[in-house]
């Protein structure tokens, strides 16, 4: 059996060694196995391994693969992966901005600021090559492994087949040394768009697809671009009907060119034509060095349902978007998020399987569909697929050149913002009267200044999977627990801490907030409320 | 149906009429979309209410 890689790695991180459990008679089971070893499927591994839950991951490919792909990391990803203990590498290395700029033919018509809001320990987004991003994540994995966390990577180990028997997965897997199976309590599909284990099971994935193709290239220059993030509509250079210029790390740039559906890509490939266009763009006394090149078609995808069985679905497996937005790596982020207590708290026998998995695909369906609204949106706009659409679209940037009213129609890309689990299962109805709507039950915590540290490295727990009673100017017991889990309790004073007042309490005097492990709100009351044990309760999926 | 007004509110219809029809004078019939469109812009942010907007989407489908 051979195996050809799909795809050249960057790094050969994981080489193939043959695992004992191959030559065993009966599969050896484990808690969960998760298919796929890209950021997805390495960044639950952390999560779980972090909680203590067995881990293995199967990568068909040794290590990571090329090519900066997935450049740009939204503040919510970052707060997560920094709670697992790989964030500050990435926010080191990684190139912050804040300045955009929106270019029609010749002219630039605007300029915007993201303009973050004070007080978080992350900025808005960072900009970093995939490779980088995926090393960090597999650096603490590493990290992990040596202090013995049970977490094993195995590459070129392909899933073959995949059989839900009800109490179990069976798991086949090809190897270099022929096939050997695994069983496995939950497993979890991370393997991209083309979900080898998505076909298997024969499941629904449909949505839009976007007759139009980009061209990326890399390059690498030693120019004076400012670290600001450009896009261009109908540029003059006539090198694409679109194009964006983004910093990245180590002075290389990202140029993707939207060069239409019917590019030959062969053709479109070739270095010289790469050039070309890069020439066209930069100027053509700018020398450059060309790192990588791709070309890229997009669509808008989602499964119907996340998870059948004990057979889970995240990342791009589960949703695809198209790129304008971000929405692609940093949503598969947040699908993590969302699974690895459930999954811990579920393997623990703390919670009910069903409602828990069930929680999974309600909330991270409601995060799918938002990010794929975003992006759909975007790209109608970018790449108009009408004449119609077209003559409105064009109207749009001749009055953004002029009048300010227009610019919040020009639509290139709506940065990844994390979604509000509105009405999720999980949440008890807000009884905090005049509390802010951004921290609503389902709403993701905003991080907060506390004296000299964050309030989101307070909250959550990456080493379990542990609720946090948030009490705020409001009397709360010592101690608390209920359903077998007992809750972290943290008593704040909004007293010259005017950014606690605005985004926990609002109007009210005193609030006492019930958080997820995954830093989500799950029920807030004025006080102390007896409540809150069927707050907990229904939040871990029994019924409240 | 409340939010868009669809009473008679021209005080002067001809007048207005006028203005539209006299505005396109003159051009090609894509320089005429492209106005129409910056039109529409104008006046949708002008009207600025989201469900007199679905509305008057809806009116106009006849």
């Amino acid at each position: 059996m051979s195996f050809q890689d799909r795809y050249t790695l960057a790094y050969k991180t994981y080489p193939y060694e043959k695992s004992p459990d191959q030559d065993l008679p009966a599969p050896v089971r484990h808690p969960v196995v998760i298919v796929g070893g890209g950021p997805i499927g390495m960044a639950l591994a952390l999560d779980l391994g972090l909680k203590g839950v067995g881990v293995l991951v199967l990568d068909d490919h040794e290590g990571i693969g090329m090519g900066s792909r997935a450049v740009c990391y939204a503040k919510r990803p970052l707060e997560i992966l920094d709670r697992l203990g790989c964030a500050a590498p990435m926010v080191d290395k990684g190139v912050v901005w804040n300045i955009g700029k929106v270019f029609h033919k010749d002219d630039q018509i605007y300029e915007f600021n993201l303009l973050p809001e004070e007080g978080h320990k992350f900025p808005a987004f960072i900009n970093l090559q995939q490779p980088y991003f995926e090393m960090d994540i597999l650096n603490r994995v590493h990290e992990l492994q040596a202090g013995g966390v049970p977490l094993q990577v195995r590459g070129k180990n392909r899933v073959d087949a995949v059989e839900d028997k009800g109490d179990h997965v069976l798991v086949t897997v090809m190897t270099p040394d022929g096939p050997y199976q695994v069983e496995a309590e939950y497993l979890v599909a991370c393997d991209g768009a083309n979900s080898a284990v998505r076909a298997m099971l024969g499941m629904d994935f449909t949505g839009e697809v976007f007759k139009d193709s980009f061209l990326i290239a890399d390059v690498r220059m030693k120019a004076d671009f400012p670290t600001e993030r450009w896009f261009w509509f109908d540029p003059p250079s006539g090198s694409g009907d679109s194009q964006l210029l983004h910093k990245q790390p180590d002075d290389v740039w990202r140029i993707d060119f939207q060069i239409g559906w019917g590019a030959d890509r062969a053709e479109e490939l070739k270095e010289e034509n790469v050039r070309r266009r890069v020439a066209q763009m930069i100027g053509e006394d700018v020398e450059f060095d060309l790192v990588w090149s791709s070309i890229y078609t997009f669509q808008c995808k989602r499964m119907t349902e996340f998870h059948r069985g004990r057979v889970i679905f995240a990342g791009d497996a589960a949703h695809q978007v198209s790129p304008f937005g971000a929405r692609g790596a940093n949503s598969g982020v947040q699908d993590t998020d969302n699974l690895a207590w459930k999954l811990k708290l579920i393997l623990d026998g703390t919670a009910p399987a069903e409602p828990l998995l069930k929680s999974y695909d309600a909330e991270r369906i409601h995060g799918a569909d938002e990010n794929i609204r975003n992006s759909t949106r975007a790209t109608d706009f970018i790449t108009p697929k009408s004449e119609v659409s077209k003559i409105f679209r064009d109207a749009v940037l001749a009055l953004a050149a002029k009048h300010d009213f227009a610019r919040p129609l020009v639509n290139s890309g709506r940065l990844s913002v994390p979604c509000t689990y509105d009405g999720s299962p999980l949440n008890t109805p807000d009884a905090l009267k005049g509390g802010p709507d951004r921290t609503r039950p389902g709403s993701p915590c905003p991080d907060v200044p506390l004296d000299g540290s964050y309030l989101l490295e307070r909250l959550g727990d990456a080493r379990g999977a542990r609720f946090q009673i948030l009490a705020i100017d409001a009397e709360v017991p010592e101690r608390f627990a209920a359903h077998g889990l007992e809750c972290g309790v943290i008593r704040l004073s909004a007293a010259g801490n005017e950014m606690l007042r605005e985004r926990y309490l609002g109007a009210a005097k005193g609030a006492v907030y019930l958080i997820r492990p995954d830093q989500h709100v799950a029920a807030r009351w004025a006080g102390w409320d007896e409540a809150a044990a069927a707050a907990l309760g229904r939040a871990i999926g029994k019924e409240g | 149906m409340g939010m868009l007004n669809t009473t008679r509110n021209l005080a002067a219809p001809d007048d207005v009429y006028d203005m539209l029809i006299h505005a396109h004078e003159g051009k090609t019939k894509e320089e005429s979309d492209a106005f129409n469109a910056r039109l529409i812009l104008i006046l949708m942010n002008h009207v600025g209410d989201r469900e007199a907007i679905a509305e008057a989407l809806a009116l106009a489908e006849v």
